[in-house]
C-alpha cells in the first residue's frame, strides 16, 4: 500500500487535480440542489399555511370579498368553512386565519406552536413570522411579534382580525372548505349563491409553475457535475496509466491482483468522500451566494415566496457525498478495467495508447452522431417540458463525444497541409497529444457551449423583453389611488386617460385575469400582436372579440377565431395574441364598456398620454394634489421591470462564469500532467536544434489552437442549445416564445475568454518546458528503455 | 387545531394552568356568584359574559324500538377571553357525542363571538354554533340537533317538571374554600326523535338532563378533577352528584336529591359517597367504569355501570362522558362525566 500512495507523495499535482476536480463538480451538483431544496420546501411551507394545494376553497364573484354574514350563513348551515385574509404590507405577505375554525395544521397557533392564542386575539394582535421576515416589517406595524421558524418564507400570518386591520380589509379573500365535512349539508348553492367552488387543482400552484424554473437549475447542476467528471476521469485515469509500473513491480512480486485492486479502490474511496467533503462545503457556499437571487427570481416571475437563507438538510448532503462516490466509481471504471484485463507484462507505451484513443474516438463518434440524431428527433416529436431537457442532454454529450475525432481529423488535414518539418511536427505532435487533452476540450466544449446558449437564451430574451415593455408602457405618467373623477380637472389639454383595471377570474380552466382597455391610439401605435385577424383594433372596439396573452393562448390551445368565456355569461371569439414576458397568469383583454358592464371591479390606477415635456411637471402636481397616491413615471417603471428581469437571471448568469471556470481548470489540470509525460516526444526536436524557447511558444500555441478549435466547434452546439431552450423548454416552463435572436460580439467575447483561460491554462506548462534544464533533456535519451 | 390550542384558548390570561382545565386558576376582572343572587328566567337562561366560564349541557338517555339503549350528549361552552362582557371577547366550544354499546362518536366546534358563528340567547331561548342547536322553551317544547361526519341525531324535548335550582337556591359550592357556580338544572325533558347512525336511522324516546352552570373560578386549586353523576331512578326521583378530586387524594362531594316534583334537597361534603368498582382502559388510562354510589340519608347504594366504557370525549380538552345504568338499591339510568384522568 505504501507503494501504492508513494504514486500520489511524486505526484501532488494529480492527487490535487483528483481531489479539486471531484470537489468542485460535487460543489456545483450539490450548490444547485440546495437552493432547489431551499426553493421547494419554501412552497410547501407557504402552500401548507393556506391549505393551498390540499383543500378546497370558496372564493368570492369577481371585484368584491367574502362577507362575514356569508361565511357564518356557510357555517350554521353545515359547511365546515374557514376564512382566509391576504394580502401585503410593504412586501410581507400577511396571511390572517381564524385560529379557531382552521383546518387541522393551518393558522398562527400551528405556526407558532409555543404561542398563545390570546396574544393573537389581544387588542393589538400579533404576527408570527420567521425572524427575519419580522426584522423586515415597517416599525409602525401595531402588532407583538411572534418568532416562528416554522412560518411559511416572507410571511407573517396572524388572526383574522389583526390581518384586517393591518390590511384595512373587511371580509375575507376566501373560504377553505375542511376536509371532514359533517353528514348533512344543503347544496352549496343554496347557501352561499355567489360563491364558487375551487378545486385544489384549479389553484395556481407556484410548486407546479416554478417545478420548471427548479428543473433549469437542476439541468444546469448536471452539467457542471458532468463537467466535473470529465476531470476526475482524466485524473483517474492519468494516475493509472502512470502507476502501471509499479503495480507490475507489485504484482511480480507476488501481490494478488485482488488485493491490489482492493487498496485502489479503497484509496478511491476515501479521496472521493475528502473531495465530497470538500465539495459539500463549496456547494453550501455557492447556494448560500446564489440563493438571494433564486428567491428574487422566482419572486419576480412567480409570485412565490422564498426563503433567502439556506438551512442545512441532511438528505442533502448525503446525495451529494453519493453523487461524488457515484462520480469517482464511473469515472475510474474504465481504468480499473483495463487495470485488470491488461496482460501482467504489457507495456502502457504511448504509441499503443494513442492507438487506442483514435479507435475510441471513433467508437465515441459514432455514439455521438446517434446521440444528435435522438436528439433531433426528440426534438421533433416534442414531449414537452422532459422532452425538451432530454433533448438538451442528448445535444450536448453527442456534441461532447464528436469533438475528438473532428479535432483529430482537423489537426491531421492540417498537418498534411503543412510543407515545413517544424510546423508538421507541430501539427503531428498536437494531434498525438489529442487523447490527452480530449476530455478536459470536451468540458470546454461543453462549457463554451452552455454558455453560448443561455447567453444567447438571456440576451434574446432581454432584447424581446425591452422591446415589449416600450410596447407596454407607453404612457407618459402612471398614477394609481385617485379616481378619473378627481384627475381628469387637473391634467392639461389635450392628455388622454388610460385606465387600468383587471378581475381575477379563472380563463379556459387557468387562474388568470381579465383586463380593460380603453380605445386609444397609444395601444394601435406601440402593441404588436403575435397573431391577430385583420381589423383586430377596431373588432376589438366594436366589441366583437377579445385579445389574449400568450401564455393563455398556447396552453388553452386556443387559436384566432376559437370562442373564450371571458366573463360570465360572455363568450367571445379570439382577435389577437400578444406577448405578455414576466406574467405567470392567463389574461383576456375586453374594451372599457364591456369589461365595465362585466366586472364592478373600479380602475386601480391610469396611464396617462401627455406631452413628454409636461410629463415631469404633471407628476409633481399630481403628486401635491393626491399625496396617498403614487406617481410613477415610464422611465422609473421600465428600470423597475428590467431589475427584476436582471436579477432573474443573475443566477445563469453566475453558474455561466462557474462551469468556464471548471473547464478552464480542467485544461489547466491536463496541460499540467500531460507536462512530464511529453518531455520523451521533446527531448528528440530539442536534440534536433529546436530551442526550448520555441518548443514553449509552440506549447502555447498549440493549447490556444485547440481551444480555439473547440470554441469553434461550441458555437453551432451552443446556438443548438439555445434554440431548444427558446422553441422547447421555455415555452413550455413560462408559456412564452421568444424569438432566437444571434448576438455575435457576445460570441467574441466568449471567445476570447476560452482562449484567455487556454492561455492561462497553457502558460505554466510552456513557462516550466522553456525553462527545462538541458541537463534533464538529456537525461530523456539515457533513460530511453 | 390541536388540543394545547384550545387549552390556551380556554385559559387565556393564564399563565400557570391549575387544576383540570384551568379552572381552578383564579382570575382577576371577573364576576363571582354570590349566595343568594335570586336567579330570574328566562333572563339566565342566556350568556353571562361578566363570568369567565358558562355552559348548556345536555345529556339524554334513548332507547330505540327494541329497546336498544343510546345517549347523547350536547353541549355548549363559553369562555371569556377577557372580563369585558364584548361578544368579540367570547370565545366558544361545542361538544356533541352519540353513545351506542358499542361506539361512541364524538364531534366538536370552535368559534370567536362576534360573527353570529356561535352564541346563545335567553328569549326566546336559543344556543348553537355552527350548525348545532338547542332552541325553544325550556319549560315547554324545544329543539336540539347535532352531527359529525358520519352520525347525527334531531331530537324534540317536552319539560314534564319545573327548573331545579342546585345547591343553595343555586349556589353550588364546589370546595372548602367556597369556590362556587350558579347552578340551575332542567331534568325533566321527555324525548323524542332520531339517530341518524352510519347503520341507518332509528327513530328514539327517552328523557334528557340540561345543566346549566357559570363562573369564574369554580374549582379550588388543588382540585384537579371530577366525577359527575346525574341519574333518573325508575322511582322519579333524581339525584345529581358529584365528587371533586384535590391532588393530595382528598375529595370534596356534594348532591342534590330532587323529588318527582322537582323539590331540591341539597346535601353538603361528605353525604353522597362515590367509590369506583372497577377501571378500564380507555385511551390509554384507567378510568373507573363501575361505581358504588351512597346517599344513606335517602337509603341510596346502588352500583351505577357505564352503558359503554369507551365513551372517551377525543376533544381539545379530553374526558369522559356517557350513559350509566343503576341497579341496586335503586334502578334507573344517568350519565356519568369523569375529567382528570
Amino acid at each position: 500500500m505504501r507503494a501504492l500512495l508513494a504514486h500520489w507523495r511524486r505526484h501532488p499535482l494529480q492527487l490535487l487535480t483528483l481531489v479539486l476536480g471531484l470537489a468542485l463538480a460535487t460543489a456545483l451538483w450539490s450548490g444547485v440542489q440546495a437552493i432547489n431544496g431551499e426553493a421547494r420546501a419554501s412552497y410547501d411551507a407557504a402552500a401548507q399555511a393556506v391549505g393551498e394545494g390540499t383543500l378546497d376553497a370558496l372564493l368570492p364573484p369577481e371585484g368584491r370579498r367574502v362577507t362575514t354574514a356569508e361565511w357564518v350563513a356557510l357555517r350554521r348551515a353545515g359547511w365546515l368553512a374557514s376564512p382566509i385574509i391576504e394580502g401585503r404590507l410593504d412586501g410581507t405577505r400577511v396571511l390572517g386565519l381564524d385560529p379557531l375554525t382552521a383546518p387541522q395544521g393551518l393558522g398562527p397557533l400551528a405556526v407558532a406552536e409555543d404561542a398563545d392564542l390570546s396574544a393573537f386575539l389581544s387588542p393589538e394582535g400579533a404576527l408570527a413570522g420567521r425572524a427575519d421576515v419580522l426584522a423586515a416589517l415597517p416599525p409602525t406595524v401595531a402588532a407583538a411579534r411572534i418568532e416562528a421558524p416554522g412560518a411559511p418564507p416572507g410571511t407573517v400570518v396572524t388572526d383574522l382580525r389583526t390581518a384586517a386591520r393591518l390590511l384595512g380589509v373587511s371580509g375575507y379573500d376566501r373560504l377553505v372548505l375542511l376536509p371532514d365535512q359533517p353528514l348533512r349539508r344543503p347544496p352549496l348553492a343554496d347557501v352561499a349563491p355567489s360563491l364558487r367552488l375551487q378545486t385544489p387543482g384549479e389553484a395556481a400552484d407556484p410548486g407546479a409553475l416554478t417545478a420548471s424554473f427548479r428543473l433549469n437549475l437542476t439541468a444546469f447542476g448536471l452539467l457542471s457535475f458532468a463537467v466535473g467528471l470529465f476531470i476526475v476521469h482524466g485524473a483517474v485515469g492519468l494516475a493509472f496509466e502512470q502507476r502501471r509500473p509499479a503495480i507490475r513491480t507489485l504484482r511480480a512480486l507476488g501481490v494478488p491482483l485482488g488485493t491490489l485492486m482492493l487498496w485502489l479502490v479503497l484509496e478511491l474511496t476515501v479521496l472521493a468522500v475528502l473531495a465530497g467533503a470538500l465539495g459539500l462545503l463549496g456547494g453550501y457556499l455557492v447556494a448560500a451566494a446564489l440563493l438571494p437571487d433564486v428567491a428574487g427570481t422566482l419572486r419576480g416571475l412567480y409570485g412565490a415566496d422564498v426563503a433567502g437563507t439556506l438551512a442545512f438538510r441532511p438528505l442533502w448532503a448525503l446525495s451529494g457525498l453519493a453523487m461524488a462516490l457515484g462520480g469517482t466509481a464511473l469515472a475510474a471504471a474504465s481504468a480499473l478495467r483495463r487495470l485488470a484485463t491488461t496482460p501482467l507484462l504489457q507495456a502502457g507505451t504511448r504509441r499503443s495508447g494513442a492507438a487506442y484513443a483514435v479507435r475510441r474516438a471513433c467508437r465515441q463518434a459514432l455514439a455521438g452522431a446517434a446521440l444528435l440524431l435522438l436528439a433531433l428527433l426528440i426534438g421533433l416529436a416534442g414531449g414537452g417540458l422532459i422532452g425538451g431537457f432530454a433533448t438538451l442532454g442528448a445535444l450536448m454529450i453527442g456534441g461532447a463525444l464528436l469533438l475528438p475525432l473532428l479535432l483529430d481529423r482537423v489537426l491531421s488535414l492540417g498537418a498534411r497541409l503543412s510543407r515545413r518539418a517544424l510546423p508538421r511536427f507541430a501539427w503531428a505532435d498536437a494531434r498525438a497529444e489529442l487523447p490527452g487533452l480530449s476530455l478536459a476540450l470536451m468540458a470546454l466544449l461543453l462549457a463554451m457551449a452552455a454558455n453560448v446558449g443561455v447567453s444567447t437564451m438571456v440576451a434574446s430574451f432581454r432584447a424581446t423583453f425591452t422591446g415589449f415593455l416600450d410596447q407596454r408602457l407607453a404612457a407618459e405618467l402612471y398614477v394609481d389611488g385617485v379616481s378619473e373623477a378627481d384627475l381628469a380637472p387637473l391634467l392639461p389639454e389635450g392628455a388622454r386617460i388610460l385606465p387600468i383595471a383587471r378581475a381575477p377570474r379563472t380563463l379556459a380552466g387557468l387562474p388568470g385575469q381579465v383586463l380593460t382597455l380603453r380605445d386609444d391610439p397609444t395601444y394601435r401605435e406601440n402593441w404588436r400582436f403575435l397573431q391577430s385577424v385583420p381589423g383586430a383594433w377596431d373588432r376589438l372596439a366594436a366589441g366583437e372579440g377579445t385579445l389574449v396573452n400568450e401564455q393563455l393562448f398556447r396552453r388553452a390551445r386556443l387559436s384566432l377565431g376559437a370562442p373564450l368565456e371571458v366573463a360570465p355569461g360572455l363568450t367571445l371569439p379570439v382577435l389577437g395574441v400578444y406577448g405578455d414576458y414576466g406574467n405567470p397568469l392567463a389574461e383576456a383583454i375586453l374594451p372599457e364598456a364591456l369589461f365595465s358592464r362585466s366586472f364592478a371591479q373600479p380602475p386601480e390606477g391610469f396611464g396617462l398620454r401627455v406631452a413628454p415635456a409636461e410629463a415631469a411637471a404633471l407628476a409633481a402636481r399630481l403628486q401635491a394634489a393626491f399625496p396617498a397616491s403614487q406617481v410613477i413615471d415610464q422611465a422609473g417603471l421600465k428600470a423597475l421591470s428590467l431589475s427584476i428581469f436582471e436579477r432573474t437571471f443573475a443566477v445563469t448568469g453566475a453558474l455561466n462564469v462557474l462551469t468556464l471556470a471548471v473547464a478552464g481548470f480542467a485544461l489547466l489540470m491536463s496541460l499540467l500532467t500531460l507536462a512530464d509525460t511529453r518531455l520523451p516526444q521533446l527531448a528528440p526536436v530539442w536534440a534536433l536544434g529546436t530551442r526550448r524557447r520555441t518548443l514553449g511558444r509552440l506549447e502555447l500555441i498549440r493549447a490556444t489552437g485547440l481551444a480555439l478549435l473547440t470554441a469553434l466547434a461550441a458555437l453551432p452546439l451552443g446556438l443548438a442549445l439555445a434554440w431548444v431552450l427558446l422553441a422547447v423548454v421555455n415555452v413550455e416552463a413560462f408559456g412564452w416564445r421568444i424569438p432566437l435572436l444571434l448576438f455575435p460580439l457576445d460570441w467574441l467575447r466568449l471567445l476570447a475568454l476560452a482562449l484567455l483561460a487556454a492561455l492561462l491554462a497553457a502558460l505554466w506548462p510552456a513557462l516550466r518546458l522553456s525553462r527545462t534544464p538541458p541537463a534533464v533533456l538529456l537525461k530523456v535519451f539515457s533513460d530511453e528503455r | 387545531m390541536n388540543a394545547k390550542a384550545v387549552l390556551f384558548a380556554l385559559l387565556p390570561l393564564a399563565a400557570h394552568a391549575q387544576g383540570f382545565a384551568g379552572l381552578g386558576t383564579a382570575v382577576d376582572g371577573y364576576a363571582i356568584p354570590e349566595a343568594g343572587t335570586p336567579l330570574v328566567f328566562p333572563q339566565d337562561h342566556g350568556p353571562h359574559p361578566l363570568f369567565r366560564i358558562e355552559w348548556w349541557y345536555l345529556t339524554a338517555n334513548l332507547s330505540g324500538p327494541d329497546g336498544t339503549p343510546y345517549g347523547i350528549q350536547w353541549t355548549l361552552f363559553r369562555t371569556a377571553l377577557a372580563p369585558s362582557g364584548a361578544p368579540e371577547d367570547q370565545a366558544w366550544m361545542g361538544h356533541a357525542a352519540l353513545t351506542t354499546r358499542t361506539d361512541h362518536f364524538v364531534a366538536e366546534r370552535l368559534a370567536l363571538g362576534g360573527t353570529g358563528q356561535a352564541g346563545a340567547e335567553a328569549d326566546p331561548f336559543r344556543a348553537w354554533i355552527d350548525e348545532w342547536s338547542f332552541e325553544g322553551d325550556l319549560l315547554g317544547a324545544s329543539t336540539i340537533a347535532a352531527q359529525g361526519p358520519a352520525w347525527a341525531y334531531d331530537l324534540a324535548l317536552t319539560a314534564q317538571g319545573p327548573l331545579v335550582l342546585q345547591g343553595d337556591r343555586g349556589f353550588s359550592v364546589k370546595s372548602e374554600d367556597g369556590q362556587a357556580s350558579t347552578y340551575y338544572s332542567q331534568p325533566f325533558l321527555s324525548v323524542t326523535g332520531t339517530l341518524t347512525l352510519p347503520t341507518g336511522d332509528v327513530p328514539v324516546t327517552g328523557q334528557a338532563w340540561l345543566d346549566r352552570e357559570w363562573s369564574s373560578q369554580p374549582l379550588a386549586d388543588r382540585q384537579t378533577g371530577w366525577d359527575w353523576f346525574s341519574l333518573s331512578f325508575d322511582t322519579g326521583a333524581k339525584l345529581m352528584a358529584f365528587r371533586l378530586n384535590a391532588d393530595d387524594g382528598t375529595s370534596f362531594t356534594s348532591a342534590t336529591w330532587i323529588e318527582p316534583d322537582g323539590t331540591p334537597t341539597p346535601f353538603g361534603n361528605g353525604a353522597f359517597q362515590a367509590t369506583p368498582l372497577a377501571t378500564s382502559e380507555v385511551a390509554d388510562r384507567s378510568i373507573p367504569t363501575t361505581w358504588r354510589v351512597t346517599l344513606p340519608a335517602r337509603g341510596l347504594d346502588a352500583t351505577v355501570t357505564a352503558l359503554n366504557p369507551q365513551a372517551w370525549m377525543a376533544t381539545s380538552v379530553p374526558y369522559w362522558e356517557g350513559p350509566v345504568t343503576v341497579t341496586g338499591s335503586h334502578r334507573g339510568q344517568g350519565y356519568l362525566e369523569m375529567t382528570g384522568y
